[in-house]
């Protein structure tokens, strides 16, 4: 099937379908890699977690191997493939460390944390013409990090980063605007660990990484991650949980927005409490005062845009894999689109860069009843994506996409999103050029 | 000198007690069988009030539950709701149930801490099957136990897993 035909849409009926093929055909898996991941920014890691110089991380982003590291002479975040130029072994081993040099074991190559080549070992018998510095650590094409969040582009040519954020930046800012009110009152008034060199980023990553697959199709995690129709159906015994707990439950309204470049952000109101900072009965007393005042806080200095990142819940989409979920609590979800019917997810937490231990307390609770692996909401939301991965194979041709088709304000539980997310999707396919690799 | 060490060798900081290993055996295979049967009411009952049950994530095993990212973290109010969501029409991921088998092995009885909780481990493997997943969870238990009139009760049980990363199952959507 032609990548023009998978979509249809009839304007005047408000239909819009794809077809299921986008989620089980291999060549169509090997063109996004291609003409998507190859030509977008995509998400690496966040600075918090290679805070001294020498500390790495290694991690698989679109569909490559990379690690990045914090240089031992610019204190800057290096992003390197993960192979040696010698015979392409993998030369970080490890999830996580601190190293001086990083050395190859298949033939102990050694380059240091700025990735030049500083040992070959019987260097003389390459001859007179082999010089080092042509076969440093490869760097990715284009590095960028926006507000703590590492970004990294296998197309020499992209736009900038803080371009291509686009609208998707004020709602990056407002968050991490809110983060850095939440850790200097943390803090108390003392600049909270910014230190007197360059500012530290307002979030961190908590230590532990949610890391699971899932046996779909990757889009399917990416119209899952922003529908705000499925809330109800689908994780019924959260909000039971939520009753449960006497948190008075009434369904959740909210809008979405376009933010372009293909990136969107629902945004909506919530039951639950938020640890920046909405108090609700399932937090326990404890935590009351706290939240409280550090919700005053936050509307005292940001005003209106303060008022929406302590009382309001957003899943802000970056365009293709990308995912902040500010709701039951912050956390990073990066899609990983491993083969074309079983994909990788990642999720980290974020929390303010120093924060009160009762408010910690309840960040993590809050996060791990409802989302992650072991939480109650996040397997249902497995169980509906793989159940969707099967029925993709049966016969049933097309998947569909109206809801809302005809709504002036488009609400967080249509399906624009998913819509303007395939038309980028289908656009990108169906491009000409191609970058080089 | 004799070469097997007292049972608190690896555990400096605990004291000999008087449970033995088959009563702690006799529990964790108690439990096994009622996670088994699906019969999660009875499961919670070996529970104390004070309970923990923790999973770290696979790459933070020795984590500090108040500061970082579990898996489970709950105690007993979240074990009260984990139990009222398995038995759920609506736990999607575990409606129809899932056929799971768990066995434990390696049990050693450690000591007795300062609180009158004993100390043991365990090795555990637990099979999941439902539709296509077979899924199988291979790891540690750390396990605190108390004595009480009716028997021991289960304090707290910490669930370290071996693999790398959850990859390639999708959830812990059951109790290990």
């Amino acid at each position: 099937m032609d990548i023009a035909d998978l979509i249809v849409e009839r304007e005047d009926e408000g239909y819009f379908a794809y077809h299921r093929s986008a989620l089980t055909s291999d060549e169509i898996h090997r063109s996004e890699i291609e003409r998507i991941f190859n030509r977008s920014w995509l998400y690496v890691g966040h600075e918090s977690e290679v805070p001294e110089p020498g500390d790495f991380a290694r991690r698989m982003v679109g569909t490559r191997p990379l690690f990045f590291v914090r240089s031992r002479t610019t204190g800057d975040v290096n992003v390197f493939y993960n192979s040696c130029t010698h015979r392409g072994a993998t030369i970080c081993r490890r999830d996580t460390g601190n190293g001086k040099s990083f050395q190859c074991f298949y033939h102990a190559w050694t380059f240091d944390t700025d990735g030049a080549l500083v040992g070959v070992p019987d260097e003389e018998c390459y001859g007179p013409h082999f010089d080092k510095s042509q076969h440093g650590l490869v760097p990715v094409p284009r590095m960028q990090s926006y507000r703590g969040l590492i970004f990294a582009s296998y197309d020499p040519n992209v736009e900038e980063l803080t371009e291509y954020l686009a609208g998707a930046r004020p709602y990056i800012d407002a968050m991490m605007d809110a983060a850095e009110v939440a850790a200097e009152f943390a803090a108390n008034g003392k600049n909270g660990g910014s230190g007197s060199g360059s500012p530290a980023p307002p979030l961190q990553v908590l230590r532990g990484t949610h890391r699971y697959g899932i046996k779909a199709n990757w889009k399917l995690l990416v119209e899952n991650s922003f529908d705000g129709y499925h809330l109800g159906p689908t994780h019924a015994t959260y909000f039971q949980f939520l009753r449960d707990q006497n948190v008075e439950v009434s369904p959740s309204t909210g809008s979405m927005k376009l933010l372009g470049n293909g990136h969107c952000v629902i945004e909506y109101t919530g039951s639950w409490g938020r640890p920046i900072a909405r108090w609700a009965s399932q937090f326990g007393e404890a935590s009351k005062a706290q939240l409280d005042s550090l919700r005053e806080k936050i509307i005292g200095e940001l005003g209106e845009t303060g008022y929406r990142m302590v009382e309001l819940n957003r899943n802000l989409f970056v365009y293709p894999n990308l995912f902040v979920m500010d709701n039951n609590a912050t956390a990073l979800r990066v899609i990983e689109p491993t083969a074309t019917e079983y994909m990788d997810v990642a999720q980290y937490e974020l929390a303010p860069r120093v924060e009160d231990p009762t408010v910690r307390k309840v960040r993590l609770e809050s996060y791990v009843t409802f989302a992650g692996p072991g939480g109650l909401a996040t397997p249902d939301d497995v169980e509906a994506l793989e159940s969707c991965q099967q029925g993709a194979h049966s016969g049933v041709e097309w998947s569909l996409l109206s809801r809302g088709y005809f709504s002036e304000e488009p609400p967080m539980s249509g399906e624009l999103q998913m819509r303007e997310f395939w038309r980028r999707w289908q656009h990108q396919l169906l491009s000409r050029e191609l970058v080089p690799s | 000198m004799s070469r097997r060490g007292p049972a608190v060798l690896d555990r400096p900081e605990l004291r000999p007690t008087d449970v033995t290993r088959a009563e702690v055996e006799d529990l964790l295979y108690l439990e096994a069988q009622l996670l088994d049967e699906w019969r999660m009411e009875e499961w919670l009952e070996l529970w104390a009030e004070d309970a923990e049950y923790v999973v770290p994530t696979n790459d933070n095993p020795d984590a500090d539950p108040d500061n970082d990212l579990m898996y489970i973290n709950h105690d007993h109010r979240l074990l009260k709701g984990l139990v009222v969501r398995l038995m759920s029409v609506h736990a999607h991921r575990e409606y129809p149930w899932s056929k799971t088998r768990h066995f434990v092995s390696n049990v050693r009885v450690l000591g007795e801490d300062e609180n009158g909780l004993v100390h043991a481990g365990a090795a555990f493997m637990v099979w999941r099957f439902r539709n296509n997943d077979r899924d199988c969870y291979v790891g540690r238990y750390e396990i605190r136990v108390r004595r009480t009139a009716p028997g021991l009760e289960l304090v707290r049980k910490w669930v370290t897993l071996d693999a790398w990363t959850l990859a390639p199952y999708g959830a812990v959507s059951i109790v290990l």
